[in-house]
């Protein structure tokens, strides 16, 4: 799956070039032979030569792979190569802009969610997201988490109650909120921001979860509990990550898709792409020799 | 001024330099002239008002109707018109006027049909509002009959919409698209969106364009001649003329007589006490809602 790049498999002809220790990889040729890594584990949303258009202009060249249930997925790559455009079709949050296409498929549960039928706020209750930056609701921070809540569930105050509670408890954000739920959302520091969207996120109990440089705008302090955060919500959903942080991806993530250009270069386990990358143009991103 | 010794000592280009203070002494001196000049104006009407209207504010000023020529009376049936007339052109015109620029912030933002209601909104919100006195004069007077406090609320609405559609959708383009995204993500349909996240983050420069309106229609004399009218005497009957303050004053301003003269005194010193509380209220708002960014 992760092979039909077809531009790149010139480029990756000379073996010596890999990174990686072993190398025997290599010596198999181009990664056609390789195994879909992870193969046999639940595809939760399975992308098919998705592309995807601005106005015209193609930022998304035939991309295919899976994403697991239950497993993180690391997007990395060079600014620009379309990370935020992937993440942005799996919830079709570019709906929002009428210039914008996406053809191929995109099965969630099987499902294909790019069909014209898809409930769009539906799905978007299915899949959750979360920015770059921090984007609290000019609410209370209960309110914050209740507003995604009230939109398809009739809860008690208690029951409500208990949701803000569970939320922000998984966001590991309750023990510096707690006594002070009633203050306007935008009163917190931007890592408890961030979080507190974690936990707006998960409030409504989605099954997959999006994040886009969740941690980009934040301090190592607040950026190592949101890593933790990520880790800890990894046995309960599907999440795919965009980072720029190399350590970040290799720490947190199952798997990794490295994107070039609006191509997928290469998807594969998270510590193969970092140990012995099947591509030249992976150990040269990862290496820090570009991008 | 502490900048300009420091920076004497730290500057050595001494004839370039020098000419520069020169050369900003004169600017400065200019704008705090023009601005002194303003000022005089406002403060030489603002003292006249006080001086004039400060002594025709009294008791029957609130309990009594307007006099005939001669007799003593207060404006308190043109107080009452006023605030009823500018409560139901607020009423009638924010509504229309929230919906309409939610239109152009939200659904129609760049679309042809956008385009042209922002222009006509335009126009309207600059024309004279003796043209609007006079549309709605032809519209709702002549074909009733007669002066009524309807039509004075409509043709005060009229002044209200392009105001509040104006502020309105600029305030709602100040909220930024990634709480838009934020909501749609969360499956909010967009309605939710805009009434639960967009008028939120928007609500004080919102309220504030209202308080804006507000003032604006509270001296508004031509609009109310044309429609309103006047009336002598107490009523409170929407369908019959009304006493209105702009008008009273307009009248009595004019008039021979010392006693009207007083009381048109008094009236214009409450209407600029009220434009000058909603503009510090639309003001607070305002400046509420940056510190809150
Ligand atoms: N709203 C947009 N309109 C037009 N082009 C866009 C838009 N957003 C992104 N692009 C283009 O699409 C490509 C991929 O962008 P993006 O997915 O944001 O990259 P990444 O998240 O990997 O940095 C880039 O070339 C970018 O310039
Ligand atoms: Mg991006």
């Amino acid at each position: 799956m992760d092979a039909n790049s077809p531009a790149d498999s010139s480029r990756q002809m000379p073996p010596h070039a890999f990174s990686g220790p072993s190398g025997h990889h290599a010596s198999v040729g181009p990664s056609h032979d390789r195994p879909i890594a992870g193969a046999g584990l639940p595809e939760k949303i399975s992308v098919r030569n998705l592309d995807f258009f601005y106005d015209g202009y193609r930022a998304l060249k035939s991309v295919t792979l899976p994403l697991y249930d239950r497993h993180v997925t690391a997007f990395i790559g060079p600014s620009g190569c379309g990370k935020s455009t992937l993440l942005r079709i799996l919830n079709r949050m570019y709906d929002l802009y009428p210039k914008q296409v996406a053809t191929g498929e995109v099965l969630l549960d099987g499902v294909n969610i790019l069909s014209p039928k898809q409930d769009l706020n539906l799905l978007r209750a299915r899949v959750g997201m979360v920015f770059q930056k921090p984007t609290p609701f000019p609410m209370s921070i209960y309110d914050n988490i209740a507003f995604g809540v009230r939109l398809y569930e009739k809860l008690s105050r208690a029951d409500m109650d208990e949701r803000v509670e569970f939320s922000l408890r998984r966001a590991a954000l309750w023990d510096e909120v707690k006594d002070k739920l009633r203050q306007n959302g935008m009163s917190l520091s931007g890592g408890q921001q961030q979080r507190l969207c974690i936990a707006r996120a998960i409030a409504v109990k989605p099954s997959v979860l999006l994040l886009d440089e969740p941690t980009s705008a934040l301090d190592p302090i607040s950026t190592a509990k949101c890593e933790e955060l990520i880790d800890e919500l990894r046995s309960d959903y599907c999440i795919a990550i965009v980072t720029h942080n190399m350590q970040q991806a290799a720490r947190i993530s199952n798997f990794t898709a490295f994107m070039y250009l609006g191509e997928l270069i290469e998807f594969g386990n998270t510590e193969e792409i970092f140990t012995n990358p099947a591509k030249e143009k992976t150990s040269e991103y990862i290496t820090g020799r570009f991008g | 001024m502490s900048i300009s010794n420091s920076a004497t000592l730290s500057m050595p280009v001494g004839g370039l330099y020098h000419r520069r203070r020169i050369v900003n002494k004169v600017a400065l001196s200019l704008a705090l002239g023009a601005a002194g000049f303003g000022l005089f104006w406002l403060v030489a009407i603002l003292w006249t008002l006080l001086y004039n209207g400060l002594s025709a504010i009294n008791l029957p000023l609130f309990t009594e109707n307007t006099p005939p020529p001669g007799g003593e009376g207060g404006l308190l049936n043109a107080i009452f018109g006023s605030v009823i007339m500018t409560t139901v052109a607020t009423l009638v015109g924010t509504p229309i006027g929230i919906m309409a620029g939610t239109y152009l912030a939200e659904f129609g933002r760049n679309g042809k049909l956008a385009e042209v209601v922002r222009f006509i909104n335009d126009v309207l919100l600059s024309a004279p509002s003796i043209m609007i006195g006079l549309f709605v004069y032809e519209l709702m007077v002549v074909r009733m009959g007669h002066f009524s406090a309807w039509a004075g609320a409509i043709a005060l609405a009229v002044i209200v919409i392009p105001v509040v559609v104006r502020t309105t959708e600029d305030m709602l383009k100040l909220v930024p698209n990634s709480l838009r995204e934020a909501a749609a993500a969360l499956g909010a349909p967009q309605w939710k969106m805009i009434t639960m996240v967009a008028y939120r983050a928007a609500r004080n420069g919102m309220i504030t364009g209202v308080l804006l309106a507000i003032a604006r229609i509270s001296g508004e004399t031509a609009p109310l001649l044309f429609t309103a009218l006047n009336n002598q005497f107490w009523s409170a009957d929407m369908n019959a003329p009304m006493a209105n303050l702009p008008v009273v004053i307009f009248q009595y301003a004019m008039s021979p007589y010392e006693d009207w003269r007083q009381l048109a005194w008094g009236g214009a010193l409450l209407i600029t006490v009220t434009i000058l509380l909603l503009n510090i209220g639309a003001r607070l708002l305002a400046g509420l809602g940056t510190t809150r960014k």
